[in-house]
């Protein structure tokens, strides 16, 4: 066990740079100021007996285990709870000590079960070792007396103290009767989760843990991010796949797939079966914290679902033929290479995955690049953060978040906008609040009330409720209050952009069409509160915005970048922790496969196509010529494909029937073409109009990294052989071969070589050097050998910051008569993304379907009542779904997720795009809500389609 | 890709570079469709606008000058 239990010190580490020295048990020890006696004992490697301690949470002082005697002073203390003093000399075992512990631990063990052997935790339970560690032999007081342990006492009656097993949370069980009522699932919840969905009830003897107000884990407000069960000493919070298995023996660190937080992980393994996830503490994304998805729900990777042979079949609507890989590969390669000889070379392309590595991305544009010999790749990032790309790179010259994840602990005032981080980035959100806990002030600009604007112990200072669709008039407009009241950086403004450039900018926003008033009676957001909220982020102290897709899934989303970018410069609040505009990304690999040249016009590093000097870097290595100009983008390669000069198209784990806006025309668009690859885990969406499907792997099977959205390089590591045969890097890398390419790749560190050799900004990043420092954030090369926890330190990439004048334009996307309610959509916390892994997963105990959030007001007026089911149409098509009322949305305003393809939620959004990018418009769509008394014609339609051309042909039983 | 569509595209970014300061406006939608625009699509835009400027704003008109002109497909 000792090589997967994670070591654990019983307080924090302290951050004080000063440091103390003194003597343990004879043994001299420097550490931080601060640092508790039981850290320091750790430390030099002595381990005094503890209980309710442990570093995930502050030091709490109940159980009385951890005392230990310092010369000079009367008594006992307890370690846990005594901070380090120079000079001071402890001694951790002593005759009064040693019988100290005996007696707390006999009281412990009084009340506590004793069937070791057939426990859950058995081997990795720290009551168990702390009797061991006592030298605990007897229990005097026997087993006879009050307890919690038995359902029934010697003469039958019920114990009224007994409380049952709670087993409602699919994931982990709750037994009070092996609860020691250390609190550290208490603690932790509010202090590590920030959920505060545990308290101790009653006090004394009678005390017991209990969710929410005596509810069930999976009724209580519990989200279950698995905290309390790390937290837990004992088997009373059990993960329950430990219960079926049993304690894992070995561990490997890797690094979560599902968002861009990037959560380090242990992967704790029985042979080549997962046991269970546990959040890494040295991993520098989360710092030993995760959420559901990460930590438990990877049963995706086993479910029967999973296509593990490859398929391929003519037309789509035969069924699928299951072939060796080696003919779907050749059959691959042959229609690719008729496809071209036959339209032309630019009639085939390829779609990088974010939930793949790098390496594995690198590969695919690779092979478009090199071996399609055109420049038609592109990723779902198109669908998100393309204008992220686009914008920031205008503005600071690099396309990415300016911070790391730490640097939100100095910050005073975070701007959230279109993001709702418990939701999406849950690891991040709760390192936020615990910031807000301590007093930093919060601004939230966003249609919906997120669980940000209130929930227990955070309120947001201002909620800027404004109409989807006018983020850029809202942000110009709280430029406009601050040049308007001159709260401006002047200083940072004329040392690290361009004055002139400002001056052209500030009397742009100082217009009065700009000003709050101006604004508020389209935005919504009342002026007085605009103009409060500008204050505070001008002069509150240092200044964080942090922003998600209801910025960049916009017709202006690149605009809105833009304006982030201005506010941050013009308050002087970039280059420094606790500051900068960061993305927050939702695919664990959008980073990544940005980084990696999946854009149609950039290669790796964010070149452009069309610079020679890149061109030839790559032209040499790969020995070919590459073409100089930009390829297609996905709504463009379906827009080619209806037109008949694009016919086919290796798409690596991405659904874009599912992902994509206007279903219909991404239908279109696929059945128009020849060959469509999908490389996946799933039959997903797309697949039914595949005419080849070769079966992915999960991330637990390949070697890899990811970047998550602070661009840190994290380790993926493979703890099982692939179920499908091969990692997917393998598979691209085969295609490659047997399209006539002459690539030998033995693995990803290769790739990643190759990568290094020609991306400057990771000049040195390589396997090795990953396990060293166990990530590291890009640029990392020889100017930043340690790698770039923050950005535009000294001066920004691209020299001085621009700033750009950012007009609001209104979406042409308008309401009216027959459309009058403005649709938005986003995520919840259980499901990630289309839903493809999650949905099998037990995670579905928390979101069955879809919902559609729609206001009181509004819903009465049409006659609607919770749980109806309700027709939603747009102008693009229309989708049924159940009705949800709550005023969490505004009257005029809907809202709902896309997590399930039966609701198809982008059957109703529209083609619309980002000006500069083409990403779509997500987050507004014109809708009319009516009641509804079955699915619509396209949701059957649908089923039908999907249903036929799932079909796989049963094989003949060989001989 | 539709006609309407592509004039739509285009008059998009036209849109956003009106509000730029005056000099640089027509520079920057003809860099953004060099940039962004794959061959194909400008292929279309000057075969539309080669016929007549009908729909286009004017600002994609005075950048036509500054756009690459793609060789004839293959
Ligand atoms: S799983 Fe997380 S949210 Fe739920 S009770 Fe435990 S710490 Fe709190
Ligand atoms: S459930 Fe576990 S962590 Fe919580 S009080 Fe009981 S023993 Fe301690
Ligand atoms: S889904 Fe995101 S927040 Fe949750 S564990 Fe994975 S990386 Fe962390
Ligand atoms: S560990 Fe110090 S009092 Fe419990």
């Amino acid at each position: 066990m000792s090589n997967v239990r994670q070591k654990d010190y019983g307080t924090p580490a302290s951050r004080a740079e000063a440091t103390v020295t003194l003597t343990v048990d004879g043994r001299e020890i420097t550490v931080p100021a601060g640092t508790s006696v039981m850290r320091a004992s750790a430390e030099a490697g002595v381990g005094i007996p503890k209980l309710c301690a442990t570093d995930m949470v502050d030091a709490f002082g109940s159980c009385r285990l951890c005392l230990v005697e310092i010369d000079g002073r009367r008594g006992t203390s307890a370690s846990c709870t005594t901070p380090v003093e120079a000079g001071m000399v402890v001694h951790t075992q002593t005759d009064r000590l040693k019988k100290l512990r005996k007696g707390v631990m006999e009281l412990y063990i009084s009340d506590h079960p004793l069937d070791c052997l057939t426990c859950a935790a058995n081997g990795d339970c720290e009551l168990q070792d702390m009797a061991g560690a006592v030298g605990l032999r007897d229990v005097r007081y026997g087993y006879k007396g009050e307890n919690h342990v038995f359902a029934r006492d010697n003469s039958g009656e019920t114990n009224p103290r007994f409380m049952p097993k709670d087993e409602s949370n699919p994931y982990f069980t709750y037994d009070p009767s092996k609860c020691i009522v250390c609190s550290r699932c208490v603690r932790a919840c509010e202090e590590v989760q920030g959920t505060f969905a545990l308290t101790i009830e009653n006090r004394g003897f009678a005390s017991r843990v209990s969710p929410s107000m005596h509810e069930t884990f999976l009724s209580s407000e519990c989200v279950s991010c698995g905290a309390c069960v790390q937290a837990c000493p004992t088997a009373t919070l059990q993960e329950k796949s430990v219960i079926e298995i049993g304690t894992p023996e070995h561990a490997v660190v890797t690094t979560c797939a599902y968002c861009g937080v990037g959560c380090s992980f242990q992967a704790e393994m029985r042979g080549e079966e997962v046991v269970r996830m546990v959040p890494w503490k040295d991993g520098k994304a989360n710092r030993g914290h995760s959420c559901v998805k990460g930590r438990f729900a990877w049963g995706y990777a086993t479910h029967k679902d999973r296509i593990l042979n490859p398929m391929i079949r003519e037309k789509t609507s035969d069924p699928w033929r299951e072939v060796s890989w080696e003919e779907a590969l050749a059959y691959t390669a042959k229609e690719f290479r008729r496809i071209q000889h036959q339209y032309g070379r630019t009639a085939v392309g390829g779609i990088t995955s974010s939930r793949c590595t790098n390496e594995e991305t690198y590969l695919v544009q690779k092979l478009v690049r090199a071996g399609f010999r055109n420049n038609n790749v592109d990723t779902c990032a198109r669908v998100c953060h393309s204008p992220t790309g686009y914008g920031l790179g205008k503005a600071f010259g690099t396309s990415a978040g300016t911070q790391d994840f730490d640097s939100v602990e100095h910050t005073d005032v975070v701007i959230v906008i279109g993001a709702n981080p418990t939701d999406g980035h849950p690891v991040f959100a709760s390192r936020l609040k615990k910031r807000l806990r301590q007093g930093a002030k919060l601004v939230v600009i966003d249609p919906r009330r997120t669980d940000l604007v209130k929930s227990p112990h955070i309120k947001a200072a201002h909620h800027l409720a404004l109409k989807p669709g006018t983020n850029v008039a809202v942000l110009t407009a709280l430029a406009h209050a601050i040049v308007d009241e001159a709260i401006f950086d002047e200083s940072f403004i004329r040392e690290r952009c361009d004055w002139s450039e400002f001056e052209d900018w500030a009397s742009f926003v100082s217009e009065e069409r700009h000003s709050p008033e101006a604004t508020e009676s389209y935005t919504g957001v009342p002026a007085g509160e605009l103009r409060a909220a500008a204050r505070l982020f001008a002069t509150g102290g240092n200044g964080a915005i942090y922003y998600g897709l209801g910025v960049t899934e916009h017709s202006q989303g690149s605009t809105a970048v833009m304006a982030l970018a201005n506010l941050a410069m013009a308050t002087g609040n970039i280059g420094r922790p606790g500051v900068g505009v960061n993305p927050l990304r939702g695919q664990n690999n959008v980073q990544g496969s940005c980084d990696m040249g999946s854009f149609p016009h950039e290669l790796p590093g964010y070149r452009h196509i069309s610079g020679g000097e890149t061109r030839e870097i790559f032209e040499k290595l790969w020995g070919v010529e590459l073409d100089n100009e930009p390829g297609l983008r996905i709504p463009n390669m379906l827009d080619a494909a209806v037109d008949g000069t694009f016919r086919g198209i290796y798409i690596q784990g991405e659904d874009i029937l599912q992902s994509d806006p206007d279903t219909k025309h991404v239908a279109a668009g696929l059945d128009a073409m020849e060959c469509v690859v999908v490389h996946d885990l799933f039959l997903n969406e797309t697949a039914n109009y595949a005419h080849v499907f070769l079966p992915g792997s999960t991330f637990l099977e390949k070697d890899g990294t990811f970047t998550n959205a602070e661009r840190r390089i994290n380790r993926v590591r493979k703890v099982m052989t692939p179920k499908n045969g091969y990692a997917d890097w393998e598979v691209t890398l085969k295609l490659a071969q047997a399209l006539g390419l002459d690539w030998n790749y033995s693995h990803p560190s290769e790739i990643m070589a190759e990568i290094a050799a020609t991306t400057p900004s990771f000049g040195k990043v390589t396997y090795e050097y990953l396990d060293k420092m166990g990530s590291v954030q890009w640029p990392c090369n020889e100017a930043h050998p340690e790698g770039s926890p923050i950005m535009h330190v000294d001066g920004f990439v691209r020299g001085k910051g621009k700033f750009i004048r950012t007009e609001y334009v209104a979406t042409d996307e308008k309401t009216g008569p027959r459309f009058p309610l403005l649709l938005t959509t986003g995520r919840i916390l259980s499901q990630y993304n289309v839903g493809a892994q999650t949905r099998r997963t037990a995670n579905v105990a928390w979101h069955e379907e879809d919902l559609l959030e729609i206001h009181p007001h509004d819903a009465e007026q049409r006659g609607i009542v919770e749980g109806d089911l309700v027709r939603l149409a747009s102008r693009s098509g229309e989708t049924s779904l159940r009705a949800k009322i709550t005023d969490r949305v505004s009257p005029g305003v809907v809202y709902t997720t896309f997590h399930h393809p039966d609701t198809q939620a982008n059957v109703v959004t529209t083609d619309y795009t980002d000006w500069a990018t083409n990403c779509p418009e997500y987050k507004v769509t014109a809708v009319q809500v009516s009641p509804a008394n079955g699915p619509t014609g396209w949701q059957r339609d649908y089923d039908e389609q999907a249903r036929q051309s799932r079909r796989i042909e049963a094989v003949e039983p060989a001989e | 890709m539709s006609p309407d569509k592509l004039i739509y595209m285009a008059n998009q970014i036209a849109r956003f570079f009106h509000s730029q300061p005056e000099q640089e406006a027509a520079a920057g939608v003809a860099e953004h469709i060099n940039k962004f625009w794959e061959p194909r699509m400008r292929t279309q835009l000057f075969e539309m606008t080669d016929a007549d400027n009908e729909g286009f704003d004017p600002l994609v008109i005075s950048a036509l000058s500054e756009i690459r002109r793609p060789e004839v497909q293959q």
